[in-house]
C-alpha cells in the first residue's frame, strides 16, 4: 500500500514554499491562541493531508492538541479510508466522523435519487460542529480552486446557521487575524488560502509526505460521463449504453466517488505529478468535479449555506 | 525573501480597465486554464458581450457578475519562469476603498491604474494615499488605454506630472510610470512597438525584476503566539515560545528582553520540526527557547537588545482607516488587536481627517466610512509598539467592535 517517495532534492527547496509554510504555520498557531475548541477537516485528500502536516509542525514537539473531522458522504474510495485510519493511528490523532448516511437514516436530511451528495454534507457538518462545540474549523480550501473561494478570508466567520455572507466579510489586514465571534457562531480557518495546486504537490515532494495511492497512475475500469472519466464502484455502476473500458488514470482531487472524475495519466511518482500539474491546461475542479459544473455560482451558493 | 513570493496589489477607478489588465496579465502569463477560459467565453456570450470579457475571470461573486463591478478583493496566483506572484485585485468604487486597504496591507508593490483619457482623478489620489500610508514600498503608475489617445507621449507625460505632484504631497519619493493598453496587451507582458518613445520595461518585466528593499535594520521582534510545553516522555521539560519573527534577525545566543515585563534573557535555541536553526530572519515561523525560566505568555514580545527600542505604552497616537458605516467619535470603545495581544481601548480624540482632493489633513471630530484620520487612543493595558514607519507588523493594529466582533478600523502607530 505504501508508496515509496523520492527523497526531496535540494533543487526543490524553493523559497516560496518556505514563505507559504511560514504563513500557514503562523495562521494555525493563531487558532490555538484565539480559540477554545478547534477541529481540522480531514478528508484524506492532498490538501487536508498538507494542512494536517502543517498543523503537526506548528505545535511540534507537542502533539496535535485537537481532533480532526471527516465529513463522510458514504461514497468513499477504500484506498483513502485505509490511508485515513492507518495514518491517524500512527500520528495519534483523534478522529470525529460526521456521516451523511447517518443523517439520512436519522431523517435530518433526505436524498433525492440521482442527487450528488456533496451538497448534503452541510447538515452533518454543522450538526457535528454544534455537538462538538467547535469554535474554529480548519479547512484546506484554496483561493485558486474556484472563483468564489478566491473571495474568501483566512478567518471567515459563520453565523449560527453556518452561513457565509460574501458581501459582509471582515476586512483582513496584515497578518492580524480577527477570530472574535459571538456564542453560537464559529470561524472557518483556511491556512492554505494562498497555495496553488502546484504548490501543494511541490510541498508534498519537498517534505516527503505520503498520499493515498489513488493519486498515482493505476489501471481502473471507467466509463466516460459528462466528459469525465468516472470509476466503476458500488455507488457508480455503468449506465445503460455506457461503454466500460480499462484506462490508466489517477485522481487530481479526492471527493465523493460519485462526482469525482479521474484523469488519464502515467504519473507514478510525486515528481511526475509536479511536472504533470505544471503542464496542465485544465484546472483541477474543471477536470474532476461534476458538482461545480452545475452553474456559474454553484460553489458560492453551497458556501453561503455552510459548505466548506 | 530572495526567490520568494511577490505580493502585488492593483487599484484603479471604475472603468479604468483594471479587471481587463489583470485578465490580460493572467492570460498572457499563461495562468488561465482552458476550462476557465471556456467558462468565461460561455458567460460572456450569455451576457451578449462581443468576445470574452476577461473581467469575468476575476469577478467571482454573483453580485459582482450581475452588476459588472468588482466588490471584494480577489486573490489570483501566477508564476513566471522568474517569479511567483500573489495578486490582490481590489475594487475601484469609492465605497469599497476598505478592500483596497486590505489588499495594500500585505503588498510589496502597488500597480495604480489611470485611464489615459481622464488622467489623475480623486480616486487615484485616494489609492495613492492608501499605498503611501500602508507603506507599499514600490508603486507603479500604469497609464491605461493609450490606444485611445493615439499612443501620445505628451498625454502620458502630463499624467505623470500630475501624479508626481500628488505623490510629493503624500511623501512618496519614487514611482515607476508605464504606458499600457490592456485590451491589446501593449506593454503588459511584451514591450509595445507602438510606443517607441517609451524606453522602459513592460509591466510584467518590471514586476519580475523588482527588488524589494528589506525593512529598515531593526533588532529582532518576536511576538509570542503560543507557549509549547509537550510534557511527553520524550520532551518532559521542553518549554518553547512559538511565533513568527516580525522584524530583524533572531540569532541563537542573542541577548533579548521580554516585554512588557522588561526581564532579560538569552536565546538558547531556535527550533523547527526540521531541526535547529542558528538564526531566523523576518517572516520565519519558529519556536524559541530561552536560558531563564521566566513568565512568558501569548501577547508578550521577545525583542533583540538595541536601538530603536520598542515602546511599551498605554497611549497611542495613530492614523486610522475607518472601515465601517457607523462613524467614529471620541469616547467610542473597542477591542484593540496588536500582534498577538488583545486589549480594551477608548478613542480619546479624533484630531484630523485627510482631505483627498487637496491631499492634506483637515480638522475633524469624526471619521466616516473610508476616511483616513489621526486619533489618540488610550488602552486598558500596555502594548509594545514600534512606529509603523519603522515596522509594518509591530506598528499595525485593528480596532474591533466588542459586541459584533467586526473589524472596524485599520490602525497605524505614528
Amino acid at each position: 500500500m505504501t508508496t515509496v517517495l523520492r527523497p526531496p532534492s535540494d533543487a526543490l527547496d524553493r523559497a516560496w514554499l518556505t514563505d507559504l509554510e511560514d504563513e500557514a504555520i503562523h495562521i494555525i498557531r493563531e487558532v490555538l491562541g484565539q480559540f477554545e475548541r478547534p477541529v481540522l477537516l480531514f478528508s484524506g485528500g492532498k490538501d487536508s493531508i498538507v494542512m494536517l502536516h502543517l498543523a503537526m509542525k506548528a505545535y511540534w514537539p507537542s502533539r496535535l492538541p485537537f481532533p480532526v473531522m471527516h465529513v463522510d458522504t458514504g461514497h468513499n474510495f477504500p484506498e483513502v479510508i485505509e490511508y485515513r485510519d492507518r495514518k491517524l493511528a500512527d500520528w495519534g490523532v483523534k478522529l470525529v466522523v460526521a456521516s451523511v448516511q447517518d443523517a439520512i437514516d436519522a431523517g435530518r436530511i433526505s436524498e433525492t435519487p440521482g442527487q450528488l451528495r456533496n451538497g448534503l454534507q452541510t447538515v452533518p457538518l454543522l450538526d457535528a460542529i454544534t455537538e462538538g462545540k467547535f469554535d474554529a474549523v480548519l479547512g484546506g480550501a484554496r483561493r485558486d480552486e474556484e472563483k468564489a473561494r478566491a473571495k474568501e478570508r483566512v478567518f471567515s466567520v459563520r453565523d449560527d446557521f453556518g452561513q457565509w455572507d460574501p458581501r459582509n466579510q471582515r476586512p483582513e489586514l496584515w497578518d492580524l487575524y480577527n477570530g472574535r465571534h459571538r456564542p453560537g457562531e464559529h470561524v472557518r480557518i483556511f491556512p492554505l488560502s494562498n497555495w496553488t495546486e502546484l504548490d501543494i504537490w511541490a510541498y508534498i515532494e519537498r517534505e516527503g509526505i505520503e498520499v493515498p495511492d489513488i493519486y498515482f497512475a493505476h489501471k481502473r475500469e471507467v466509463v466516460e460521463r459528462d466528459g469525465m472519466l468516472l470509476a466503476l464502484t458500488e455507488f457508480t455502476p455503468a449506465r445503460e449504453g455506457e461503454a466500460i473500458r480499462t484506462e490508466t488514470v489517477r485522481y487530481r482531487t479526492v471527493g465523493d466517488a460519485t462526482c469525482t472524475g479521474a484523469v488519464a495519466s502515467t504519473a507514478t511518482t510525486v515528481a511526475d505529478i509536479v511536472i504533470e500539474t505544471a503542464a496542465s491546461t485544465i484546472s483541477e475542479r474543471g477536470a474532476t468535479r461534476a458538482d461545480d459544473r452545475a452553474s456559474e455560482a454553484a460553489m458560492e451558493d453551497r458556501k453561503r449555506l455552510g459548505y466548506f | 525573501m530572495p526567490g520568494g513570493l511577490l505580493r502585488v496589489v492593483t487599484a484603479g477607478s471604475v472603468d479604468d480597465g483594471k479587471s481587463t489588465l489583470v485578465g490580460r496579465l493572467l492570460h498572457d502569463a499563461k495562468a488561465v486554464l482552458a476550462d476557465q477560459m471556456t467558462a468565461v467565453e460561455v458567460a460572456s456570450e450569455r451576457r451578449g458581450y462581443e468576445g470574452a470579457d476577461l473581467a469575468l475571470l476575476v469577478d467571482g461573486l454573483r453580485a459582482e457578475r450581475e452588476q459588472g463591478i468588482t466588490i471584494d478583493v480577489a486573490y489570483r496566483y501566477f508564476a513566471t519562469a522568474n517569479r511567483t506572484f500573489i495578486l490582490a485585485d481590489t475594487p475601484g468604487h469609492v465605497q469599497y476603498t476598505r478592500n483596497t486597504v486590505t489588499g495594500a496591507s500585505t503588498a510589496d508593490v502597488a500597480v495604480i491604474l489611470v485611464d489615459a483619457r481622464t488622467g489623475v482623478v480623486e480616486q487615484t489620489k485616494r489609492h495613492l494615499a492608501v499605498m503611501s500610508l500602508l507603506r507599499v514600498s514600490q508603486i507603479a503608475l500604469a497609464v491605461n488605454k493609450m490606444d485611445l489617445v493615439d499612443y501620445d507621449e505628451a498625454v502620458f507625460d502630463r499624467i505623470v506630472t500630475d501624479f508626481a505632484a500628488a505623490a510629493a504631497s503624500l511623501e512618496v519619493d519614487h514611482f515607476t510610470p508605464i504606458p499600457i493598453a490592456a485590451l491589446s496587451g501593449d506593454n503588459v507582458v511584451d514591450r509595445s512597438e507602438r510606443m517607441a518613445w517609451y524606453g522602459g520595461k513592460s509591466l510584467l518585466e518590471y514586476l519580475e525584476g523588482l527588488e524589494i528593499a528589506d525593512e529598515p535594520d531593526l533588532p529582532a521582534r518576536f511576538p509570542v503566539q503560543v507557549v509549547i510545553r509537550p510534557r511527553t516522555a520524550e520532551h518532559p521539560d521542553y518549554r518553547g515560545y512559538a511565533g513568527r519573527v516580525e522584524a530583524g534577525i533572531l540569532r541563537k545566543g542573542d541577548a533579548v528582553s521580554v516585554l512588557p515585563s522588561g526581564r532579560r534573557s538569552t536565546v538558547t535555541g531556535i527550533d523547527t520540526p526540521d531541526g535547529e536553526l542558528s538564526e531566523a530572519r523576518a517572516g520565519r515561523s519558529v519556536t524559541v527557547r530561552l536560558a531563564d525560566d521566566i513568565d512568558i505568555a501569548r501577547g508578550d514580545l521577545i525583542a533583540g537588545i538595541g536601538d530603536p527600542e520598542p515602546a511599551s505604552t498605554r497611549e497611542l497616537s495613530a492614523t486610522l482607516c475607518w472601515l465601517t458605516d457607523k462613524p467614529l467619535r471620541a469616547a467610542d470603545r473597542f477591542r484593540l488587536r496588536h500582534t498577538t495581544r488583545d486589549v480594551r481601548a477608548v478613542v480619546d480624540a479624533v484630531e484630523s481627517r485627510l482631505d483627498i482632493a487637496s491631499v492634506s489633513p483637515m480638522p475633524a471630530d469624526e471619521l466616516g466610512l473610508n476616511d483616513i484620520g489621526r486619533v489618540r487612543i488610550r488602552l486598558a493595558e500596555p502594548i509594545v509598539v514600534d512606529s509603523y514607519a519603522i515596522n509594518r507588523s509591530t506598528g499595525a493594529f485593528l480596532l474591533v467592535d466588542e459586541t459584533s466582533g467586526a473589524t472596524v478600523a485599520a490602525g497605524l502607530v505614528r
